[in-house]
Formats: structure tokens, C-alpha cells, sequence
């Protein structure tokens, strides 16, 4: 992909993190998530908290609501897993969680390991209660974006925005 | 865990840390023990007790002590509780919030639980872990006059720190606090003059 052919999305998550006032992003790396990652970290206005496991984004996004703050949690598919039991603080208090989910393990995945965690991400959200949005095309993710800002923060829940793999494309094994 | 000095007794350890306790000070214990020994040393809009979300509280008095930085912070937790979140110390180390004291009340044994000893009885080692995760304040308390020292530095900390407290392996009564989970949220926002 050259520079030219740069997705346009990403950006898009990352003006509607501005627009909506987040402060606080906390993520594992993922390489689908990585244009997004590097401007919040250029961003002054946004603090970001490389974590080394998903569950701890969902206690600090709980901190930084408590303290007044948005916080928004970035994740693959099988970080999805690792946050099952730390979620039961925001659907206990209610509070805003917005997690932004890149599949893997659904569309021309090399690796069959990622298929178990990946097959189960939208029924476990359910199970955890969380409002689930899947963005597929480029065009939709924006708008998809806002609703899922809008719910987590206006409705006090746990919004899940998937992107699948497809959006993302292909990770490249061969050099 | 050091057997030669008589270990400090949990809820006089709590109530000495927070007996200057001014409104700028925002406490999150860790689910179990902790939380009682909080609630004992008195109830305060300013606590924001767990009844789960284990391994969770080093990272919510992260959010919170990012939220707001003129505040200070303290998360007072058990030494499981602390277990089950060791890779936060490691991201709270590279966030070092000046505001942020991490706290663990260190028994050796799952109390809740019936006393079954902890990795820190006779291994592991969180002053050390802390340490090794970019922690440049790193206290070992064992007695009165640690403890006066830490309750001094929660009226005035300057910079991100660690302490262990060696308390005894005793089970006082439960002293229950709220539960319920949207109330202490709200409370505590509104404590701190946000929206409930």
C-alpha cells in the first residue's frame, strides 16, 4: 500500500475522539489500530496509556470517568477476551466504556489461532451487555463512530465498535 | 516477608494513614479487605470501594489521578489484589503520575479467602517489582514510624510511589460499606463537583 492509497478512516476515528473530548486512550498495540495509535500519541491534548493488557483500559477508562474525564480503549479481537471479568465494573456502575475492536480471525486470516477468540467477540459483548456497532466499508465507519460515542457517554454504556477484518486488510506474512 | 518485627494490625494501619485526611485526597481500595478497613477508618464521598473488578484498582486510581491532577490519589490494596494487576505497575510506571501513591497492604495470604498464602509469603517481592517498573519511591513500611512517614507523604507526595504495608494476617470484622455500584460513582463525581 503506498502513501497515497492511506485509508481515510482512521483519521476520521481520530477527529471523532476530538470532537468528542477524549482525554485518556489506552490500548495494546495492533497494527490495525496503528495510524490512530500514532496520532494520539502526537496528540498534547490526549494522554496515551500503553497497557499491557486489555483489561487494565477498562479499570482506567473507569478512573478517568470518575475523575470527570473520556477515556476511549483500542483493541484486537482477542483482547476482547482478556477484558471479560474487569467489565462487569462498568456494567456495575454504569460507567462509559468505549472500546474500538479490530478483528482478526474472520476474513483471509493466515493464522488459525486467531479464529477461536475472533468467532466469539460479538456474542461475548452481547453476554457483557455492550451496544455492539460492526463498520465494514471505509464509508461507514464515521458515522458509526459518532452513534457509538454518543451512546457510550450520553447512555452511561459499554459500546463495542467493531472494525472487521476486511476494512483492515490482509496482514502480510511473506517478505 | 521480614518474621522478626510484630507485623502492623490492618485497621489501625488504615485509619493512622488517613487521620489528616483533607478533601484533596481520593482513595481507591482494593475489593475484600481493603475495602473494609476503608469503610472502618470512615465512610468519604471521596472512596470509590470495589466489590469486584479484581486486579482493577492500581489502573482506576490511574485514570482518576490523570482525570485530576491537582487531587492526589491512593490506591490502598491487598497483596492479591495487587497479584492479579502486576503488569499495571508497569504501566503506570511509564505514565508516572506525580499525584498517584500505590499502597499495598501485604498479609501473605488471601484473607478473604480462608488464609491460603500468597505468592508474597515466601517469593515474591512488589517493593522489588515496583521498583524494577520505573518506581523511584519505593517504602517498606513496618511500623508506626513508616506508617506516620506515608500518612505525611499522602498530605504532600510530589512524585509517584510505592509502598508496602506489612500488616498482620489478622481477619477483623467486615465493616461493609455501599454497594451499590451507580451510587458510589455518582457520589464520588459529585464529591469532586462533576455531573452525577
Amino acid at each position: 500500500m503506498n502513501a497515497s492509497a492511506l485509508p481515510a478512516w482512521p483519521d476520521q476515528l481520530f477527529d471523532t475522539f476530538k470532537r468528542a473530548g477524549i482525554r485518556q486512550v489506552g490500548y495494546v498495540p495492533d497494527a490495525g489500530h496503528a495510524r490512530l495509535i500514532d496520532r494520539c500519541r502526537a496528540d498534547p491534548d490526549i494522554r496515551d496509556v500503553v497497557l499491557t493488557t486489555e483489561e487494565e483500559g477498562v479499570a482506567l477508562a473507569a478512573g478517568a470517568w470518575l475523575g470527570g474525564e473520556r477515556a476511549a480503549l483500542l483493541m484486537q479481537s482477542s483482547g476482547v477476551g482478556n477484558c471479560i471479568n474487569m467489565l462487569s465494573l462498568p456494567r456495575t456502575c454504569r460507567f462509559p466504556m468505549l472500546m474500538l475492536v479490530t478483528m482478526r480471525g474472520e476474513w483471509e486470516e493466515f493464522n488459525p489461532w486467531q479464529e477461536p477468540m475472533g468467532s466469539i467477540v460479538e456474542p461475548v459483548l452481547k453476554l457483557c451487555e455492550a451496544e455492539i456497532y460492526r463498520a465494514r466499508t471505509p464509508d461507514e465507519v464515521e458515522g458509526l463512530a459518532e452513534r457509538a460515542v454518543q451512546q457510550a457517554f450520553g447512555d452511561e454504556r459499554i459500546v463495542a465498535l467493531i472494525l472487521s477484518q476486511e476494512l483492515i486488510g490482509k496482514k502480510v506474512w511473506t517478505k | 516477608m521480614s518474621e522478626s518485627t510484630p507485623k502492623l494490625e490492618r485497621r489501625a494501619a488504615m485509619a493512622s494513614l488517613l487521620a489528616g485526611r483533607g478533601d484533596d485526597l481520593l482513595v481507591v481500595p482494593g475489593l475484600g479487605s481493603t475495602a473494609w478497613d476503608l469503610a472502618a477508618a470512615g465512610d468519604n464521598d471521596r472512596n470509590f470501594y470495589l466489590w469486584g473488578a479484581m486486579g482493577g484498582a492500581a489502573m482506576i486510581g490511574l485514570g482518576l489521578a490523570l482525570a485530576q491532577p491537582t487531587k492526589r490519589v491512593a490506591v490502598i490494596a491487598g497483596d492479591g489484589e495487587m497479584l492479579m494487576g502486576l503488569g499495571a505497575l508497569a504501566t503506570i510506571g511509564l505514565q508516572k503520575p506525580a499525584n498517584l501513591a500505590i499502597i499495598v497492604f501485604d498479609n501473605g495470604v488471601y484473607g478473604e479467602t480462608g488464609m491460603q498464602p500468597s505468592h508474597t509469603q515466601s517469593s515474591a517481592d512488589l517493593i522489588g517489582v515496583a521498583a524494577a517498573c520505573g518506581f523511584g519511591t519505593c517504602l517498606d513500611v513496618r511500623d508506626e514510624t513508616g506508617l506516620a512517614d506515608l500518612a505525611g507523604r499522602l498530605t504532600c507526595f510530589g512524585e509517584m510511589l510505592f509502598a508496602r504495608v506489612q500488616i498482620a494476617a489478622d481477619e477483623p470484622p467486615r465493616v461493609l460499606p455501599l454497594r451499590d455500584g451507580v451510587a458510589l460513582k455518582q457520589r464520588f463525581r459529585a464529591a469532586l463537583g462533576l455531573d452525577a
